[in-house]
């Protein structure tokens, strides 16, 4: 890939990317009174990031099964309102004992 | 404490959880045949994770810049619903050019963080910008400089751990109540129809993700459009966001 082309993707990349987020951002400036609007502005994040991670997280890890546990740490964790970086951590190291616990045993 | 120091405070958990997520893109990048310097670049300009993703996907082809501007609509369109959903709780000085110089740092996390905030002011969104920026880039630039020395377990248990925040995030709000449950469970309903069914699954994962989480989110509103869910009154949120940050 030539510098021009990587350039052009990066600028069509990076453009987009930022105006997405900074005009909707910049142009609502006043506050929305509609109850429907405000509910749906609240509940749109856990929407979202349940979309992202259901069932995407299933398959991102080399074994279904050590994503699976990976999951079920993830949300103990969570409940127990353990910060965001623990959580992470933690089924991190489930996922990588389950995948060396397999290691083994097959 | 400053509005400045906490947001910085709270940007912890997310700079290191960015370092795994940005350490993959910067391995895929470096293997799609990018230099290191064009991985580190597009993470400097774009700061996103599933678009920078299916953006190097289309760069290695040659111009596709239409496909381009299309994938990256879809996916990032969720962007366009926080941002519009955090300018309802900034307070009076972030307005302006402050709302087009920090747009671009509205990710994911950053904005399920400063969600958390009654009221989000200029300097703790500046603050709560500076570590996951720099994890972000740092990441990609030892993924892409180092990447193939790490084994590849590791990689494997790395990769989860974005979706772990994801669920930090999500699973502590199920607890307050029915309706963040019923928005939850929906969407993952949602998604997985997306995912399984073989008519849908042609679908992109950007289109896919937006329409599940609108579709939830519309009816979650209409079914529980409680004044307690109004996001001036989640002031709640905010204790819990600040013990996490201590337990971290």
């Amino acid at each position: 890939m030539d510098n021009f082309q990587y350039f052009t993707y990066l600028l069509v990349l990076a453009g987009s990317t930022y105006l997405i987020r900074a005009i909707p951002f910049a142009a609502v400036s006043r506050k929305i009174e509609n109850r429907f609007i405000k509910s749906f502005l609240y509940y749109i994040p856990y929407a979202v990031l349940t979309a992202m991670t259901l069932p995407a997280i299933f398959y991102v890890t080399d074994y279904v099964v050590s994503a699976v546990l990976g999951l079920l740490v993830a949300v103990i964790f969570a409940l127990r309102n353990k910060s965001l970086t623990v959580v992470a951590v933690a089924a991190c190291v489930t996922v990588y004992l389950a995948e060396l616990a397999m290691s083994f045993l097959t | 404490m400053s509005n400045f120091k906490r947001g910085l405070k709270a940007g912890i958990p997310i700079g290191l959880g960015y370092l795994s997520v940005s350490f993959t893109f910067g391995i895929m990048a470096v293997s799609y045949g990018l230099h290191w310097w064009q991985a580190v670049l597009i993470s400097m300009t774009t700061v996103t994770s599933a678009g920078q993703l299916a953006g190097i996907g289309v760069m290695i082809h040659p111009g596709q810049y239409l496909e381009m501007l299309v994938s990256q609509l879809t996916i990032n369109v969720r962007y366009s619903f926080m941002a519009i959903s955090l300018s309802q709780k900034t307070d009076s000085k972030f307005a302006g050019i402050w709302r087009w110089i920090f747009g671009f740092m509205m990710t994911d996390e950053i904005f399920a963080v400063a969600s958390r905030e009654e009221e989000v002011s200029r300097s703790f969104f500046a603050g709560l910008s500076v570590l996951p920026f720099a994890g972000w880039t740092f990441g990609t630039l030892v993924g892409a400089l180092l990447g193939n020395v790490l084994p590849a377990r590791l990689m494997s248990a790395l990769s989860i751990a974005i979706y772990g925040m994801f669920v930090a995030i999500v699973v502590p709000e199920m607890k307050k109540g029915i309706a963040v449950i019923c928005v939850v469970v929906l969407s993952a309903i949602f998604s997985c129809l997306f995912y399984y069914v073989p008519v849908l699954s042609h679908v992109s994962g950007g289109i896919a993700i937006s329409a599940c989480a609108v579709a939830a989110a519309v009816i979650g509103a209409i079914v529980f459009p409680a004044a307690d869910n109004e996001p001036t009154q989640c002031a709640g949120g905010e204790n819990s966001g600040e013990q996490e940050v201590r337990h971290g």
